[in-house]
């Protein structure tokens, strides 16, 4: 269980970033942080991982203050993609192995190999194994940094956009992919976005940030059209299509 | 909390590329230390009195020989090449290095002014310090008076010139670009100074100062190498051991967060170690130009941007480079001895327009 508690953060002294933000997210969950540019999606994700260390507020992990752990324990339990990535002259193996550093001691050993070779078949990216990741398209490139997330095999996954650079159906492949993983292990996903119709279609909790508060949570169902316009300033409609919520702009 | 052994059934799949892959990064490194070992081996052999090979490994593993080759390999040659040997290690480590924490592919003692600081150094000790009296030796070549003078005085410029970027990147920005920057401005700076000084220089003191700076394997005795060795060794120990650090870091900095990695603190004392190993070398042996920036770039090639294979393979090169070089600089203009920085110089340059030209440089 991952519970956020009145997280506040500052760039400058009395301009408040996030501005004292709860939530909570139980294992199995996906939740997804919406909102308009700048509202402190990223900043948030961030501060969840104490990547950014927030003024205020305490995030609970099983009971234990994340933000006080050193910064290895946080990433045996976090795992944490980053919107931008570097793509270097090294293999996707070896990219996916990085992703073992948290519990890596001297030398890695076969059990480690083991584990990169059977995310990257879970993934579908085992013809480019022995790719180089600056030779990837924009996409393969985003799920070689959701695989190095995975292979930390943490509790916890923070994803910052990370369908961002892929075509249709590799969203929806990763968001698959994610959630199955997410379900079958009992984990928790934090998820930034902005594709409204896919974070309604794959989170079990939505929230709902603007200027550095929550304006709303809940499940997809409790977010209002009304709620959506106020948030993004757009008239919306939300629609059914065989069963499945769509979000229009009027 | 983590994906236990019991949430996921691992299949242990097999991954004959991928070992095949790092056979091929494992064999290209021995093939590195046998190319050190017959280089280091052709160090102490050649030279303007040539010693057979047997000679050599016979002094070397302490058995009897000739008297006059044992003296030249003892007091000369051995010193020479293991000076060369530590020296090539040395900067080519902090090359790699340097060019991982910046992340910037012109990372080197160059790049970050430290070389230069160290020209300086040594420029204030002859003009100031009352080290530039010069002597002529029987080969007709110039030496300082007080060599612990003007090492000294280098030292100290190195290190406050890596001390000025560390404190830089501690108190205002570890960003790369920064860095970077604050290490041309620096290096501008000092180099001014060395003008400035050569300018207001008598005849003797600007061949003093000018001679200082070709850099020259062939000053270090057994005293010099025992230092620098004691420097690089743990320096290079050090920086083993933070190779997953640099790979993470070379993926971005917020990935390397991610990761569990303080990428401040790994970035300025990545800084500071190598900033110690440059300032030892170029305080002994003067500046050697392009070792630091062109063995990282070379290795880079064969073994990509790994740094688990890049920090022992940008060694074992950096050794070889200036191993070679020096054989190179003595055999030349035999009976004259050139200083190895003029055959590095003269070899960087080219190799790495090429490496640059053909898209090996990122």
């Amino acid at each position: 269980m991952l519970n956020v508690k009145n997280i506040s953060v500052s760039y400058r002294k009395g301009e408040l970033i996030l501005d004292d933000l709860s939530f909570s997210a139980g294992e199995g969950n996906i939740v997804v942080l919406l909102g308009p540019n700048g509202a402190g999606k990223t900043t948030l994700l961030r501060s969840i991982n104490a990547i950014l260390k927030p003024q205020k507020g305490v995030v609970e992990f099983e009971n234990q203050n994340v933000l006080k752990m050193p910064a290895g324990q946080i990433a045996k339990i976090m795992g944490y993609v980053a919107q931008r990535n570097n793509a270097g002259n090294t293999s996707v193996f070896d990219a996916v192995l990085l992703g073992r550093k948290p519990h890596v001691g001297l030398k890695t050993s076969p059990t480690d190999f083991a584990k990169v070779s059977h995310i990257l078949q879970q993934l579908g990216l085992e013809s480019l194994t022995m790719r180089k990741i600056n030779q990837l398209s924009g996409g393969e490139l985003q799920k070689v940094c959701i695989a190095r997330a995975f292979v930390q095999e943490p509790g916890i996954f923070l994803l910052d956009e990370p369908t961002s650079n892929l075509d249709l159906k590799n969203q929806l492949d990763i968001l698959h992919t994610i959630r199955d993983i997410v379900k079958k292990n009992s984990l928790t996903a934090v998820i930034t976005m902005h594709n409204l119709n896919l974070a309604f279609r794959f989170a079990d909790k939505i929230i709902l940030l603007n200027k550095g508060k929550i304006f709303a949570q809940g499940t997809a169902e409790s977010i209002t059209p009304e709620i959506l316009s106020q948030v993004y300033g757009v008239q919306v409609e939300i629609i059914s299509h065989n069963g499945n919520p769509v979000i229009v702009p009027v | 909390m983590i994906l236990r052994q019991n949430r996921l059934k691992y299949r242990i799949v097999p991954f004959p590329e991928y070992r095949k892959y790092i056979y091929r990064k494992r064999l290209f490194i021995a093939t590195l230390v046998m190319v050190c070992l017959v280089s280091f081996f052709s160090s102490v052999s050649i030279g303007t009195v040539t010693i057979p090979y047997s000679e050599v490994i016979k002094t070397l593993l302490g058995l009897s020989g000739s008297p006059r080759f044992q003296n030249i390999i003892t007091n000369i040659r051995l010193p020479n090449a293991l000076a060369a040997l530590i020296a090539g290690s040395g900067l080519a480590i902090s090359g790699a290095v340097m060019q991982s924490v910046i992340r910037n592919p012109l990372g080197s003692p160059f790049t970050l002014g430290i070389s230069q600081a160290g020209a300086f150094g040594a420029a204030v000790a002859i003009i100031f310090a009352g080290s530039g009296v010069m002597q002529s030796t029987q080969a007709g070549a110039i030496t300082v008076t007080n060599p612990f003078i003007t090492i000294g005085w280098a030292f100290f410029m190195c290190v406050l010139s890596a001390l000025i970027i560390v404190l830089i990147a501690k108190f205002y920005s570890t960003n790369p670009e920064v860095i970077v920057l604050c290490g041309v401005a620096l290096g501008a700076a000092f180099s001014a100074g060395t003008m400035f000084l050569q300018y207001f220089a008598d005849d003797v003191q600007l061949a003093a100062i000018v001679f200082w700076s070709f850099g020259d394997v062939g000053r270090a005795d057994w005293t010099e190498v025992s230092i620098m060795a004691i420097v690089v060794v743990p320096g290079t120990l050090f920086f083993i051991l933070n190779r997953w650090n640099y790979n993470a870091i070379e993926a971005g900095d917020e990935t390397a967060r991610g990761l569990g990695v303080r990428v401040e603190w790994v970035r300025i004392l990545g800084m500071i170690v190598a900033s110690l190993i440059t300032a030892v070398i170029v305080s002994f042996l003067g500046i050697i130009a392009f070792v630091g920036l062109i063995s990282p770039h070379m290795v880079r090639r064969f073994v990509g941007d790994d740094y688990r294979f890049v920090i022992p393979a940008s060694c074992l090169s950096g050794a070889a480079l200036l191993l070679v070089s020096d054989i190179a600089a003595r055999i030349m203009l035999k009976p004259h001895v050139l200083p190895v920085a003029v055959l590095t110089s003269f070899i960087g340059a080219p190799l790495f327009l090429y490496l640059l030209l053909s898209k090996r440089i990122k």
